[in-house]
């Protein structure tokens, strides 16, 4: 065996691309990404898993957070909605794989049609991502919270129903109105003032005995801890502030963590879908004026529906993770 | 370029065969379907019997964290077609992930219960 190997020896071998695994270069690639990003969802999620088992006995129960559905008002109706939006991301799925298959069999018009629908599931998904943060974020009871940063929401004890701050708070005039540029310094405003204040919040709850408190805390069955009524009052005098609704500092549903997570792993899943989608309409784009029909195959929809795919593999885990356990 | 004869069409281990790719799709999207259904259902309804607790979690999520891993393949496989690649690129991404996302969930849930024990058990009061 000669120590030297002249260029004519290896030269035809290389006129073709190399095939590591018999995958080409782009799907290879493809997959390097969808590990490397499924590590970044995993960081996400096992950190909420931390979260919620540190505080394993008073994390929010999400089927009492996300009870909205449309068109239904005032129902209760856990779940319902999440169930639908996976089926909406899953179905997307399913005509992505179909338009991938047209494009092995070099039909045009069916990846134009395929593709056209998976760009609206998408759209729809995101969509309805961003009504389910609407409603997190506008709430739907209002609660207290306590200097420890606890969590103090409110219940009718005759019939065991949660109550808005809104049914019992009373009305105290502000003795101050809101700074803004045209009625104060003309360089100087503030943030919206608080609707409600502890103290109507406080004097509403004291004039009516049948309220009780929700506490943040689970029982062994895994129901939230009510109060009694003296119970209750002392809670309420721990108060210090008002929350309606969700941001990233205060919730009105429990944890703080709670409410971070929520924006930060559906907030990172929802924008991986909204790049889904504008890669899925550059492509589209490109089926419809031709360019890998001359090209001579439909690579780029295969590599374009490996990354849907994976965006649909997170929100199975998501939605586990989030809705269900 | 693939064609239509270099997708394996069997799943459940050769239980149900498919005619055509696309016959295949529809199947796994029936499957996938079902699945989604009963986690949804045993969400809502929460039978007692699954609420005991097995390894320091209820036996419900067991249940759905199984379930979701069952979607989890069939996805991969039937619709990131990883059925048909070759046995090497399937070990190498499946292997790398059940790894570092096995080991990473296990130390930061311990981790995360044994700060709970702390907080539980410590003097400092956390809800004033």
């Amino acid at each position: 065996m000669s120590s030297t190997v002249s260029s004519t020896e290896i030269q035809p071998e290389l006129t073709q691309e190399p095939r590591p695994l018999n995958a080409s270069y782009g799907k290879l690639m493809m997959w390097f990404f969808i590990v490397s990003d499924a590590l970044t969802f995993t960081g996400f999620l096992i950190a909420y898993g931390f979260s919620r088992f540190k505080n394993i006995d008073s994390w929010p129960i999400a089927d009492e957070v996300f009870t909205h559905f449309p068109g239904l008002h005032g129902v209760d109706a856990p779940m319902y909605y999440v169930a639908l939006m996976t089926f909406i991301l899953i179905f997307s799925s399913v005509t992505m794989v179909l338009a991938v298959d047209a494009g092995h069999k070099m039909q045009k018009d069916k990846v134009i049609f395929y593709m056209f629908l998976t760009i609206i599931g998408g759209a729809v998904f995101v969509g309805s991502q961003a009504w389910e943060w609407k409603n997190f974020i506008k709430g739907e009871y209002g609660a207290l919270e306590t200097r420890g940063g606890m969590i103090i929401q409110f219940v009718d004890s005759n019939n065991n129903k949660r109550l808005s701050i809104e049914d019992f708070a009373v009305y105290k005039p502000q003795y101050r109105e809101q700074h803004k540029k045209n009625n104060g310094l003309w360089f100087q405003s503030e943030p919206a003032l608080d609707e409600y204040s502890v103290a109507e919040v406080t004097e509403g709850f004291m004039a009516d005995p049948s309220i009780v408190v929700r506490m943040e805390k689970i029982d062994e069955k895994g129901h939230k801890i009510v109060l009694n009524r003296q119970q209750s009052i002392e809670k309420v005098k721990q108060a210090v502030y008002v929350v309606r609704g969700a941001n990233l500092i205060h919730n009105e549903y429990g944890n703080r963590l709670f409410a971070d997570f929520f924006f930060f792993i559906t907030g990172f899943h929802g924008f991986h879908v909204f790049s889904g989608v504008i890669i899925n309409i550059i492509i589209f784009i490109n089926v419809l004026l031709g360019t890998y029909e001359k090209r001579g195959h439909y690579e780029m929809v295969e590599k374009v529906g490996l990354y849907w795919h994976f965006v649909d593999l997170v929100w199975v885990f998501v939605f586990t993770f989030f809705y269900l356990v | 370029m693939a064609h239509e004869t270099e997708h394996k069409l069997e799943i459940f281990r050769g239980l149900i065969k498919f005619k055509s790719n696309v016959q295949k799709i529809w199947g796994v999207l029936i499957f996938l379907s079902i699945v989604t259904a009963i986690e949804v259902v045993l969400g809502i309804v929460k039978p007692e019997a699954l609420m005991a607790q097995f390894l320091s979690m209820k036996l419900i999520n067991w249940i759905f964290v199984i379930l979701t891993l069952v979607k989890a393949y069939y996805i991969t496989w039937d619709f990131m077609h990883m059925r048909d690649e070759k046995f090497g690129l399937q070990v190498s991404v499946v292997i790398t992930l059940i790894f570092l996302i096995g080991y990473a969930a296990f130390i930061f849930l311990v981790e995360g219960n044994y700060i709970y024990d702390i907080m539980y058990e410590g003097f400092v009061s956390w809800n004033f």
